[in-house]
C-alpha cells in the first residue's frame, strides 16, 4: 500500500471503497507527553477478520480501542490523523461516540458480564436504546444467545445470574450482548486469552460464523490463533522503549505467515523475539 | 546466634499474642458486666411500658420510640444527599484540587467531636431555625454527624465496581448515566447498605448529639417536632443523677443487643454479597 501525501492532510476523507470498513490515515496517539503509536495507515475491509499482533507493549490494544472511541474515557489521552467507518470521520465535531459505540461493539480480555442476570445481560443493550416490549426483548435475547452459540446452553437457566457461567460461557455471553445491539463492527481485544481452550474452539467457530456479517478486529498475543482465524494481519512494533510503536506490516494473513516483507516481521513471527 | 534468633521470634510471639488476649479479655468483659447486671432488668414489660415514679421506673418505651425515630429521619435525610455527593466525587468531579478538598473536609468533618456537632446544632436547628428540643432538630445535627462517613463510605463501594464492568456498558453505547445507575450503583449497593447500616449503629449510640438537640424530656414523640429523650441520654440521666442504676444496665443492655444486630446485618449483607458475586 503507498499513500500520497495529500492523504495525510487534516480533513481528507479516503473515498468511500465498499470492500473498506475502516480506513486509518496517519494516526498518532498520545497518554499525556507520551506518544504511544506513530503514523499508522491501513484499511480495514468489510466482512473480514483483521488480526493485530505484537509484542506486549506494542499499542495493539490502544489502537483497538482508537475505534469506538474508548481511549476519550481515559483522561489525558489524544488522537490524531483520520479514522474513517464507512467513509465518515469518527473523530469529527459532530460525532457521538456514544452512538459510534453502539455500531462498533468491543469484547474485553476478561469476561465481564454485568452481575444480574443471562437474560438482563443480554437485554442490557437493547434496553438501554429503547427497546420496551417483553416479545421484542425475548426475540433479541433468543437470536443474540443463538448467534453467539450459547443458546443451548441457557435457555433454561435464562434467570440465573451471569456470572455463574463459566468463563468460557461468560465470554459468550458477553459476544451475545454485543450482537444484541446489532454492531457493524466487533472489536476483540485478546478474548481468549483468560479462558480455556475448549470455549477458545468455541469462540474461534464463532468467529468464522460471524464474519459474514460483521467485520472483526482482534488483538491477540497467540500467533496460531491469528493465522488460524483472521484474513489480514497487521503486526506492530515498539522497536526503542518510550518511542512510540508503529505498524510494521499489513497484508494478507497467509503472506504476512509465509513470505513476510519485512525482516522484523519474520523475526517475529519466527519467535526471534516477543 | 541461631538461638537469639528463636528467642526473639518467641518473644515476638508472646507480645502479640498478650495484646490479642486483652484486646478480647476487655471486649469480654464489658459485655460480660452490662450483661449480668442488666439481663435481670430486660423483659417484655421493660421494653413496651411507659416510666413512672419520680426514679423512673418501669419500662423505656418511649425512649426506644425516640431513639428509632431521631435515627430513622437522620437516615432519611442523610441517604440521598450522601449517595449523590459520592456518586459526584467518584464518577463526575474532575480528580483535582477541589475533590481533595471536599474529602479533605469529609473526613476532618468525620473527626469533629459528636459534642462540638450538638452544640451546633443547638445553636442552628434548636435556636436559630426555631425548631426547638426537638426529634427535627435531633435528626438534622445526626445527619451532619453521619454524612460524612456514608458519604465516604459509598464513594469507596463506587470505586470498588470494577474498571472493567463498567467499559462493558460504554462499549454497549450507554452513556454514564445510563452506566452509573443501571450498572455501578446496583453492583455497589451491597456496600453502601452496609456503611448505611454501620452510621445507624452509630447513630443509635450517640450521646452528646441528641442530648443538645432532641431535649432529655420523657415522651413519646408522634410528630417530627415533638421533643423526645434518646436511650443514650435516658442511660446517662439514670446512672449520673444516681436514680435508678437496674434500669441504667437494662437500657444500656438493649442498647448493645441493638448495635450488635445493626453489625451483624452489615456482615451478613456483606458476606452474602461476596458468595454471590464469587
Amino acid at each position: 500500500m503507498s499513500h500520497t501525501l495529500a492523504e495525510h492532510q487534516p480533513g481528507f476523507v479516503p473515498t468511500a471503497d465498499a470492500c473498506v470498513k475502516i480506513a486509518v490515515r496517519g494516526l498518532d496517539f498520545f497518554y499525556g507527553d507520551f506518544q504511544a503509536l506513530t503514523d499508522i495507515t491501513c484499511d480495514i475491509r468489510d466482512n473480514s477478520v483483521t488480526a493485530f499482533i505484537g509484542p506486549s507493549g506494542c499499542g495493539k490494544s490502544t489502537f483497538l480501542r482508537c475505534f469506538n472511541r474508548m481511549n476519550d474515557l481515559i483522561i489525558g489521552t489524544k488522537v490524531e490523523g483520520l479514522i474513517t467507518l464507512d467513509g465518515q470521520d469518527i473523530y469529527a465535531p459532530g460525532v457521538d461516540p456514544v452512538d459510534l459505540r453502539r455500531r462498533i461493539g468491543m469484547i474485553f480480555q476478561q469476561p465481564n458480564p454485568f452481575p444480574m442476570s443471562i437474560y438482563d445481560n443480554v437485554a442490557y443493550g437493547p434496553r438501554l436504546h429503547g427497546m420496551k416490549k417483553k416479545a421484542d426483548l425475548d426475540e433479541v435475547v433468543e437470536t443474540s444467545l443463538k448467534r453467539a452459540n450459547l443458546w443451548k446452553e441457557v435457555k433454561d437457566i435464562l434467570g440465573r445470574g451471569g456470572l455463574t457461567l463459566s468463563g468460557g460461557q461468560q465470554q459468550r455471553l458477553c459476544i451475545a450482548r454485543v450482537l444484541a445491539v446489532q454492531p457493524d463492527v466487533l472489536l476483540m481485544d485478546e478474548p481468549c486469552s483468560a479462558i480455556d481452550p475448549t470455549s477458545v474452539q468455541k469462540i474461534e467457530d464463532l468467529m468464522a460464523e460471524l464474519k459474514s456479517t460483521v467485520t472483526i478486529i482482534i488483538v491477540t498475543h497467540n500467533m496460531q490463533q491469528a493465522a488460524r482465524v483472521s484474513d489480514e494481519t497487521a503486526f506492530f512494533l515498539q522497536e526503542v522503549m518510550g518511542e512510540p510503536a508503529m505498524l510494521v506490516e499489513f497484508g494478507r494473513t497467509a503472506d504476512i505467515f509465509t513470505s513476510p516483507k519485512d525482516k522484523r516481521t519474520e523475526d517475529y513471527i519466527t519467535g526471534r523475539f516477543g | 546466634m541461631k538461638d537469639m534468633k528463636r528467642i526473639t521470634n518467641a518473644l515476638a510471639l508472646a507480645v502479640f499474642w498478650i495484646a490479642g488476649l486483652t484486646t478480647v479479655v476487655v471486649l469480654g468483659a464489658v459485655i460480660l458486666y452490662v450483661f449480668v447486671n442488666g439481663i435481670g432488668h430486660l423483659n417484655l414489660a421493660f421494653i413496651f411500658t411507659k416510666p413512672h415514679g419520680v426514679n423512673a421506673e418501669g419500662g423505656i418505651w418511649p425512649m426506644i420510640v425516640s431513639t428509632m425515630y431521631v435515627t430513622g429521619l437522620a437516615m432519611v435525610i442523610v441517604t440521598p444527599i450522601a449517595v449523590l455527593a459520592a456518586v459526584y466525587l467518584a464518577e463526575y468531579a474532575v480528580q483535582g484540587r477541589l475533590v481533595r478538598i471536599i474529602r479533605f473536609a469529609a473526613d476532618t468533618l468525620a473527626g469533629v467531636p459528636s459534642i462540638v456537632m450538638g452544640l451546633f446544632g443547638l445553636a442552628l436547628f434548636v435556636e436559630g431555625m426555631g425548631f426547638g428540643f426537638s426529634v427535627l432538630s435531633g435528626a438534622l445535627a445526626l445527619s451532619f454527624l453521619m454524612l460524612p462517613i456514608v458519604m465516604r463510605t459509598t464513594e469507596e463501594a463506587i470505586r470498588a465496581v470494577p474498571k472493567f464492568i463498567r467499559w462493558g456498558s460504554y462499549g454497549l453505547g450507554a452513556t454514564k448515566w445510563q452506566t452509573v445507575s443501571r450498572i455501578v450503583l446496583p453492583a455497589a449497593m451491597p456496600r453502601i447498605i452496609t456503611g448505611l447500616i454501620l452510621a445507624t449503629g452509630r447513630a443509635v449510640g450517640e450521646t452528646a448529639v441528641v442530648i443538645f438537640t432532641m431535649g432529655t424530656m420523657i415522651n413519646t414523640p408522634l410528630l417530627p417536632t415533638d421533643p423526645g429523650r434518646s436511650m443514650t441520654v435516658h442511660l446517662y440521666q439514670m446512672a449520673m443523677e444516681g436514680i435508678n442504676l437496674p434500669a441504667a444496665f437494662g437500657t444500656a443492655l438493649l442498647l448493645m443487643v441493638m448495635i450488635l444486630f445493626f453489625n451483624l446485618s452489615a456482615r451478613w449483607l456483606l458476606r452474602r454479597n461476596r458468595r454471590m458475586q464469587g
